[in-house]
């Protein structure tokens, strides 16, 4: 398993070098990849212990408006200080609201989730200091004090993305080793047994779903600050689909999988979109449905450890 | 007083709107034991196939007296015509997998079917007034309500009585209660436990549909009608306990009187204070009001 | 000899059936305590009691002198009474040696070794080595080490009880409690396994208490016995004398055994 982090480390060094050489289309791909795939990580998390969230759109959309919020309130436009503002928001969220999440499993636990987002999105729609159904801009990034020309922006805001990512992974990666980490697999196959052999599974879903909400946090900023705006749509039921969508296809052997698998979603959804809008989301049951049945590891299922 | 009256028949109508909707989900819950996410699929078809029937009917110039019937057949057509494909084509294979993967493979039924519907009917909005305006208003208390909503009071009595009455006075209701408590058994002892699941399914959806089909002439029909009513049957199923009818009656009246209250006393709270019921009532009783009782484990 | 576990006054009922009534036990250190009775007579209820699964509606428990009625099973098996069950409680879609690292992996966590910031491999209190060889000497011990890597939910019926038992023994308990150790194995097995179960745990002096329906093997194994019936104790002596009981008879052996 020495593999992964060597593996991380090459994508790092990949993408910082042959960045400033992309075209900035494909730039925005790979960088909303990574927020997606943030996203998807903390899923990640909880699918290895049984539990599927049908709610992340709640902290990625927590995230992205507090983002928004540092710029819109107080004027600050760097891109780390609205990652951490993101993951820092939302881990307290989920911190909060998991002592209820943490006592249910299986469908209590994911239609719980989606009710949870869908009363932010109903907050946010009516609420009209955050623009409502608009939303508003978010101020154009700043890194470490420094203000990028137009050219470069896109470049510090994917560089920055790709080392909160590889660091995110390298970070879950080792937490997945350790004694908690491991516990997942056994809280989903007999949580009776767990309690018994001294532990307590409800202290380690609780940890679980913070840090998947930290990481959907920080996914969240990244997104709203490479897309330029914040609207409530972040908090969807459609958008937590797309989530769950990309963690199911990457599968949940390998901390690279979310990241590959959004990438791939990017850019399916890219140009699917723009051949018929109305089918979209057909398209993505039927895909969902065929995973399902025929490839419940994923796509990446077979690479990294059980 | 009047303002507190005024809450009581809101409340009223709005837990008779919820009872009918959420009746199908415990339903289906209940027999097969699957969370259906279709089933907001199948109130906005019931909605979008009521709608354009309906319509269609009166542009034809046919009796306007008639389009209650049109929208209670609109709604079986529609349903007829996607729940037992759906149960037969793809479900029935599944029962077998874990929860939360049936659960998933219902999400993913409820994407397409959301653009289904989108390529069936087209994504502007529809509006059929006249059934709603027909049946002219009633005054409470000096407060004008429109009558179309006693009739969906009366349709909650007839579905609500009616499945009470078939589970616990027909033979097949009988034999429904038994496929409940253990399929396995069931099949065991003859029963053609497959048969049931597709009339349930069916019929389950049918409810769904029936509550999306009168709610139409109310609202504009528009694309995403299905997901609040997901959303909302699931609370009120929860706080009753999932696979309990009377639970489905006590936790539509929760709701509905909460959110009456709500909408009456303080509008921008309404949605999350139904969730927050939702969540006390969780919190002090895991499975529910009326829940179904747990077998030992260990 | 000490006492290390007493029960006094224990009462359950669930709705009209009457689990436990006033059941009193002083479980003495380092015995091999037998307990039986027809189904429903209340062994499992009390063993459910003990580990903290169930709370007595009246009655008090106390391991080494402290009270542990109202704590829940984790803090029990954390203060060192650990259990096997009836239908064996695996990790259906791990191995038997990823089920016994998951176990090792909660008793390093407990003792804060191990975490998210250390390094290397972490010893194992009680085995002081690291839980990978922890996990293999354990595996031998219960003759299991052929099974290794099979999946926990196709093994056969007495390997399953084996593991149950082995992953109650990670944490080093002083008190073992085995629900039925030999239900569902083959009767030329039941000697060999519940001997090779009482090698492996009494080598390190803990107490067992198990339930069993095979008189013979409560006969063989136990020191002294507990028969239950309708949630009272109504024998506790050796084993010659409970089985020859006549109430121990007439409604748990059976008049003719």
């Amino acid at each position: 398993m020495k593999r992964t982090p060597l593996a991380l480390a090459a994508i790092l060094v990949v993408v910082l070098a042959a960045g400033p050489w992309l075209p900035q289309w494909a730039m925005f791909i790979v960088t909303v990849a990574f927020a997606r795939g943030l996203v998807a990580l903390g899923l990640m998390l909880l699918l290895r212990a049984g539990l599927v969230s049908f709610g992340q759109a709640l902290y990625f959309c927590l995230g992205a408006y507090a983002a928004g919020a540092l710029g819109r309130f107080l004027g600050v436009s760097d891109i780390v200080l609205e990652m951490l503002a993101g993951g820092a928001v939302a881990a307290l969220a989920a911190f909060v609201l998991g002592f209820l999440l943490a006592r249910y499993r299986g469908i209590f636990f994911g239609l719980l989730s989606l009710a949870l987002s869908m009363i932010l999105y109903g907050l946010l729609v009516k609420n009209e200091a955050l623009g409502s159904t608009d939303g508003f801009n978010i101020l154009r990034s700043t890194l470490f004090g420094i203000r990028p020309s137009a050219d470069w922006v896109r470049y510090a805001v994917m560089a920055t993305a790709a080392v909160v990512a590889v660091g995110a992974a390298l970070v879950v990666d080792r937490y997945l080793q350790t004694p908690l980490g491991r516990l997942a697999p056994a809280i989903k196959d007999n949580e009776i047994r767990v309690e018994y052999m001294g532990a307590s599974a409800r202290y380690a879903v609780h940890v679980k779903y913070v840090i998947a909400a930290a990481l959907a946090g920080i996914g969240g900023a990244l997104a709203a600050t490479t897309v330029g705006h914040i609207d409530p749509d972040m908090a969807y039921w459609t958008t937590s689909g797309e989530f769950i969508f990309i963690a199911i296809l990457g599968g949940t052997s390998n901390v690279i999988a979310p990241f590959a698998a959004a990438l791939l979603y990017g850019l399916i959804h890219t140009t699917a979109y723009d051949l018929s809008p109305n089918t979209w989301q057909m398209s993505l049951g039927i895909a969902l449905l065929l995973l399902i049945v025929f490839l419940p590891q994923g796509l990446f299922g077979r690479f990294g450890w059980r | 007083m009047d303002q507190l009256l005024a809450v009581v028949v809101d409340g009223v109508i709005y837990s008779a709107w919820l009872f009918i909707a959420a009746l199908g989900l415990t339903l289906i819950y209940g027999v097969m034991k699957i969370v259906n996410v279709t089933h907001g699929s199948f109130y906005a078809l019931g909605a979008y196939a009521g709608a354009s029937l309906t319509g269609f009917w009166l542009a034809r110039g046919y009796p306007a007296a008639l389009s209650y019937v049109v929208l209670f057949v609109a709604a079986v057509l529609a349903t007829l015509v996607f729940a037992p494909a759906i149960e037969r084509g793809i479900l029935r294979f599944m029962y077998a997998k874990d929860e939360v993967v049936i659960l998933l493979i219902t999400y993913a039924l409820f994407l397409i079917l959301e653009d289904v519907i989108k390529l069936i009917w087209g994504v502007n909005p529809y509006f059929i007034a006249e059934p709603y305006a027909l049946l002219g208003s009633f005054e409470v208390a000096g407060m004008a309500y429109p009558t179309y909503n006693l009739l969906l009071v009366a349709l909650a009595i007839v579905f609500g009585g009616g499945l009470a009455w078939f589970l616990t006075g027909t033979r097949n209701g009988k034999l429904l209660r038994a496929v409940i408590h253990d399929p396995e058994v069931s099949r065991a002892m003859g029963v053609n436990v497959g048969r049931f699941y597709l009339v349930t399914f069916t019929f389950g959806s049918l409810l769904a549909a029936l509550a999306g089909s009168y709610t139409a002439p109310t609202v504009s029909v528009v694309p995403g009608l299905g997901v609040e009513i997901i959303v909302l049957s699931f609370a009120v199923v929860v706080i009753g306990g999932l696979g309990s009818l009377p639970g489905a009656a006590l936790g539509a009246v929760i709701v509905g009187i909460v959110r009456s209250l709500s909408v009456h006393y303080l509008p921008q709270v309404e949605l999350f204070v139904i969730y927050f019921v939702m969540a006390m009532v969780l919190a002090l009783r895991p499975r529910g009001l009326f829940s179904l009782e747990e077998p030992r484990k260990i | 000899m000490a006492v290390i576990l007493n029960a006094r006054g224990l009462c359950k009922s669930f709705g009209a059936v009457s689990a436990a009534a006033e059941v009193n036990a002083a479980i003495e250190r380092d015995s091999v305590v037998g307990l039986i009775g027809t189904n429903g007579a209340g062994k499992t209820t009390f063993i459910n009691m003990i580990t903290g699964y169930l709370k007595p509606d009246r009655g008090t428990i106390e391991f080494e002198g402290r009270d542990i009625t109202l704590l829940e099973p984790r803090e029990i098996t954390r203060l060192g009474i650990c259990r096997s069950f009836q239908i064996p409680q695996l990790y259906g879609s791990l191995s038997v040696f990823d089920n016994m690292m998951v176990a090792f992996g909660v008793v390093l966590a407990n003792a804060h070794r191990g975490g998210f910031f250390s390094r290397g491999h972490p010893l194992v209190p009680g085995f002081e080595v690291p839980a990978e060889e922890a996990a293999e000497r354990l595996l031998e011990r219960f003759g299991l080490a052929e099974y290794r890597d099979r999946n926990a939910q196709v093994l056969p019926g007495g390997v399953r009880k084996l593991l149950d038992i082995a992953l109650a023994m990670v944490a080093r308990p002083r008190i073992l409690l085995l629900d039925e150790p030999t239900s569902g194995v083959s009767a030329a097995e039941k000697f060999g396994i519940m001997q090779m179960v009482l090698d492996g745990v009494r080598a390190e002096g803990v107490t067992v208490l198990f339930v069993e329906h095979d008189m013979e093997v409560v006969g063989r194994f136990a020191q002294r016995v507990l028969a239950f019936y309708d949630g009272r104790i109504i024998a506790d002596a050796a084993p010659q004398v409970a089985l020859a009981d006549p109430e121990v008879k007439r409604y748990v052996v059976g008049r003719h055994a």
